[in-house]
């Protein structure tokens, strides 16, 4: 008879620690997001999506650590044994509204026209910090829009570059079709060699970069204003049953 | 120029060159960076078809290949003049002005950041940040140094150049 394994197993330790006061204990190696979601205590955020890679850069999910002066990215900081974490302040309101304010002042975030409006993550976490105007002036690039797709479109013009739609096709469909050309101010999303979406070679059509998509960058065609309602693939599920087959 | 195609060993040395890098590499997607600089060295700029040949040859995802040559300053898909004028639009010389002389070469010669004049003379750069701040308007003849200029004399001393390099 095997011995039945000790449960939990080993390696995973139980660390405690406190977020916004409250007691909470989560696995070493969890990041502070991670645990923060386990106890249903929010953390803004934009570029993270369970199931992809996280790579901190829409600093939405910043958060404060006692005895740290610095900010840290909730996303990407491991749990410690007795970190004390806040995640709502004054302070951190006013960041995550000026990051917010800067998102909608970069392009051309037209909500009362736009495809995703009522289903965006941008316009929803605009209405929950109380985004009601943007102090910030404008830039009005001129953006394209690629239609090119046989079933979806690609508008520049809402993009946040949150690389959402290049880390799901690159990590959970292995196409990499989408990547970011340029830097800083002129990048932006393109698929293969800049090649319009609808003749790259690598793009298999499967519409994941769409539904990941927080914004209205993404979309299906056909569809009219508020009409794009995205539906998350459940990441981890997906991965996890894929991982079964190929056992 | 580049065409790689099927019995390009037979066509170009060159090609060559990037091959023996990667093969050096063992085909090794890290070698991407490396293999850039040795096609960028063979041929003065990066073509589609270089492009095409090196993503195939390390596995390397066409949109990834791409996004490194178009984050890289150094890296050009586009061939370049016989001269180059260099204009750093980092915060510093941004601040001290180099806005303007960007605005006056377009004004005066046509040319945008990343284009070259038709006759293939003069190529204009702009990049962000050389690392000489305390040096700020920086702008780089042909690799010299124009610095610490006001817009007048910076523009006295390209026109110069501009009349040297002919």
């Amino acid at each position: 008879m095997t011995p039945i394994p000790p449960h939990p197993p080993e390696t995973a330790q139980t660390l405690n620690l406190t977020i916004n006061g409250r007691q909470v204990s989560a696995q070493a190696g969890e990041t502070i997001l991670e645990a923060a979601r386990a106890n249903d205590i929010f953390i803004p955020t934009l570029c993270f999506l369970e199931g992809l890679s996280a790579q901190g850069s829409c600093r939405l999910c910043m958060v404060e650590i006692a005895g740290s002066a610095k900010l840290h990215p909730a996303c990407v900081t491991r749990i410690q044994e007795g970190m004390e974490v806040t995640t709502e302040t004054e302070r951190l309101r006013d960041y995550r509204r000026n990051i917010i304010e800067l998102l909608f002042s970069e392009r051309n975030h037209v909500c009362a026209v736009c495809v995703a409006s009522g289903h965006c993550e941008l316009q929803d976490l605009a209405s929950e910090l109380g985004v009601d105007h943007i102090s910030f002036p404008c830039r009005y690039p001129t953006l394209a829009v690629d239609a090119s797709h046989r079933r979806f479109v690609l508008d520049h013009n809402r993009c946040i570059l949150c690389t959402r739609c290049v880390r799901v096709c690159a990590e959970i469909e292995g196409a990499h079709t989408w990547d970011v050309k340029n830097r800083g101010i002129r990048s932006l999303i393109m698929a293969d060699f800049d090649a319009p979406w609808g003749d790259s070679e690598t793009c298999t059509g499967c519409g994941k970069c769409v539904h990941v998509c927080p914004t209205g960058a993404l979309f299906e065609k056909g569809l009219a204003v508020a009409e794009m309602r995205k539906q998350r693939p459940a990441l981890p599920t997906l991965v996890a049953n894929r991982a079964t087959e190929q056992r | 120029m580049p065409t790689p195609p099927s019995d390009l060993h037979l066509q170009d040395k060159r090609w060559e060159t990037i091959d023996r890098v990667m093969r050096r590499h063992d085909f090794r997607q890290d070698a991407l960076i490396e293999t850039l600089h040795a096609a960028q060295d063979a041929f003065g700029y990066l073509d589609a078809d270089t492009l095409r040949h090196i993503a195939a040859r390390l596995k390397t995802p066409p949109s990834k290949v791409y996004g490194v040559v178009t984050f890289y300053n150094h890296f050009k898909t586009k061939p370049k003049g016989e001269h180059t004028l260099v204009v750093c639009t980092g915060t510093a010389c941004h601040v001290k002005g180099n806005d303007r002389v960007l605005a006056w070469m377009e004004e005066h010669y046509q040319l945008k950041p990343g284009d070259t004049t038709t006759d293939n003379r003069i190529s204009l750069l702009e990049v962000r940040c050389v690392g000489a701040c305390a040096l700020a308007p920086v702008v780089i003849a042909d690799g010299s140094i124009i610095a610490k200029k006001s817009l007048a004399e910076s523009t006295a001393m390209i026109r110069e150049w501009l009349n040297d390099a002919a």
